[in-house]
């Protein structure tokens, strides 16, 4: 609250929704060189699907490479929306207001990107209908609930479906606001989407408790997500590396790092393309430091306590595993790029006031932690799978193949796109909480110095 | 006799608070006002009416309505066919319990939010109630739903206040 600056209603809405009421000359430029990319991954995707997997770096025994790699990834970037929007609602973190509602938008798309990834993996995408919807289809066979085939989609699409109505409950003052603001056949489309927000008492109290009714909902779900999606690896007991206990909140604790870097990453880019500065300031980026580095470093605990567990049993398949995955190459050079860019560089970083506080640092090492979080799905999934197992008759390497790097620059490039289509038709920054923010506080007078103070709400019976 | 949506648009919140008082003193019934803000304001900003809500009983009901619809899908499913895969007992509970989580965690979402909308009273397209848009740039609504005799009552009652504007519809 230190740096807070005091703005009118009027102010806040005309700076706010100065990207979603007039186009920045910027915006079409940027859109159009990510549907290039969009469009050339749908080809790669059409292609994929023409020609077969065979086009892929994968053959046995690696059958999982970087689609499932990148699925892992935009699952764990997804986590930043729920964590950072919903543990600080519950917390009532003042800090948390202009960051929500990117946060929740980021796990939105993020998700759908993820969803994709085991869509195009499974080579034949129309089959996977018959795998998760109990449509008893003419050999009468339901779906294996047994398989993590279904446990992913269940507890993917119960996060999806929970984040999209998340987003949009809290959206509806600002869809309110919109109206108010424009004419035509976007007043017609704001009228129709904010259902009639009028701001009454009524509808006002209900925007907070579901905030907090919500958040306390989505937490949960959060936790499983990533759980179950590490279940895919943790339940097969005859791969080395993977049938392991401490899955679930390493994959969590993971998701956390890699979610809460990407909010970063994205607050840098929101500050300097709309030039919101009066709203993303230093002091939530400093706020978002402290809290990475606390995640960072149980991670990287995480990372150790696994390595630990892998040498204490001194079982020789394991071993050989690990000794292949640490020092062979090319395996070692990824795990050393993993682990510099992961923790090594970014965490002892944000030790310093003065990175934290700054932007440009920030940005930088928020993208190198998701490189590193990117390499440890990588070095989690493949090297395992190219050495012999109990149940394959071979060994094997694997190159991911051009389609296979393309399907990865079209994630990225339609996450952006995603998120700055939404930009250019609805508020970033919730409008609301900003105007809260202002409502709440007031520079109170302690002795001879005058200081921020913010306001809390007491509780209702 | 027809129903009146009167409003009266202020400056500032006490302003806004003073005309509600006004309006309780002459006889107008809590539920009868509305104050509209582009703002949440703490409760009770204005001495307004609370309301009272239902909505912790929806995401009770849709956990368990979820959860119904996960044993179906789980049990009912495999006992319809009761294919043995990989060794494993027709019902394997630590697998249904995934699915059984999910589901009931999804639907008490859904049934929250769609509880969050109706104790909103929203979608409400079609009330013609009386709305400036300048509420959403920070001015304070205070809306008086009255039959058309108490009109001019409480028109007078509003502009004492120091109403900017008011408007009817």
């Amino acid at each position: 609250m230190q740096q807070h600056r005091e703005l009118s209603e009027q102010q806040i809405n005309v700076q706010l929704l100065n990207g979603t009421l007039a186009t920045p000359r910027w915006w079409k430029w940027a859109v159009l060189g990510l549907l290039i990319i969009v469009l050339a991954g749908f080809s790669t995707f059409g292609f994929m699907i023409n020609k077969g997997l065979g086009v892929t770096g994968l053959n046995r025994p690696v059958f999982w490479g970087t689609l499932i790699t990148t699925f892992v990834f935009w699952v764990g970037i997804s986590h930043a929306g729920i964590m950072i929007s919903a543990i600080l609602r519950l917390t009532q973190a003042e800090w948390r207001r202009p960051v929500t509602r990117a946060a929740e938008l980021l796990t939105v798309f993020s998700l759908i990107t993820a969803l994709s990834f085991p869509v195009i993996h499974a080579g034949r995408p129309w089959r996977i209908i018959y795998w998760i919807l109990p449509y008893d289809f003419s050999r009468g066979i339901w779906p294996n609930v047994r398989s993590p085939l279904v446990w992913d989609p269940a507890a993917i699409g119960t996060y999806l479906t929970g984040s999209i109505l998340f987003l949009y409950v809290a959206l509806l003052p600002d869809l309110g606001n919109l109206r108010d603001r424009t004419v035509g056949w976007r007043n017609r489309l704001y009228s129709l989407l904010s259902l009639g927000w009028r701001g009454n008492s009524r509808q006002w109290r209900m925007q907070t408790t579901a905030g907090i009714l919500l958040s306390a909902l989505m937490l949960p779900i959060f936790v499983s997500v990533h759980s179950i999606v590490s279940w895919d690896f943790a339940v097969t007991p005859s791969v080395e590396g993977w049938h392991s206990t401490i899955f679930a909140p390493y994959f969590v604790i993971g998701a956390v790092h890699s979610g809460v870097s990407a909010v970063v990453t994205m607050m840098a880019l929101m500050r300097w393309l709309w030039k919101w500065d009066n709203f993303i300031r230093p002091e939530h980026f400093d706020a978002l430091a402290r809290l990475l580095i606390v995640v960072g470093t149980a991670w990287f605990a995480f990372t150790l306590i696994e390595l630990l567990y892998s040498f204490y049993t001194l079982e020789a398949q394991e071993l050989a595993f690990r000794d292949m995955q640490i020092f062979q190459w090319p395996w070692a050079f990824l795990f050393i790029v993993f682990l510099i860019t992961g923790f090594f560089i970014p965490v002892p970083a944000w030790l310093f006031k003065r990175v934290r506080n700054s932007i440009p640092w920030m940005f930088w090492t928020s993208i190198s932690v998701n490189i590193g979080m990117w390499l440890e799905r990588f070095l989690i999934i493949v090297p395992a799978l190219s050495r012999k197992q109990p149940f394959v008759y071979t060994w094997g390497s694997y190159h991911p193949s051009l389609t296979e790097m393309m399907m990865i620059v079209w994630s990225l490039a339609f996450v952006g796109m995603n998120m700055l289509l939404f930009a250019r038709f609805f508020p970033l920054i919730p409008l609301f909480e900003q105007k809260e923010a202002q409502a709440f506080s007031s520079r109170i007078q302690i002795g001879r110095a005058s200081v921020p103070a913010v306001l809390r709400e007491q509780e209702q019976e | 006799m027809a129903i009146k949506s009167i409003l009266g648009l202020y400056e500032s919140p006490d302003a806004g608070a003073n005309a509600l008082d006004g309006l309780h003193a002459a006889g107008i019934e809590p539920h009868q006002t509305e104050v509209l803000t582009g703002t949440p304001y703490p409760e009770g900003a204005f001495g307004e009416h609370v309301p009272q809500h239902r909505l912790f009983r929806f995401p009770a009901f849709g956990a368990m309505f979820g959860f119904t619809l996960a044993l179906l899908y789980t049990a009912g499913t495999q006992l319809a066919w009761p294919l043995v895969t990989g060794g494993k007992p027709i019902l394997a509970v630590p697998a249904m319990l995934i699915i059984l989580y999910e589901f009931t965690m999804l639907n008490a979402v859904i049934f929250t939010v769609v509880g969050i909308i109706f104790e909103s009273r929203l979608p409400d397209f079609f009330s013609k109630k009386a709305y400036d848009r300048r509420i959403s740039e920070g001015l304070i609504g205070i809306a008086v739903a009255c039959d058309e005799q108490k009109v001019s009552e409480v028109e007078a009652v509003l502009k004492r206040a120091g109403a900017l504007e008011i408007k009817t519809a």
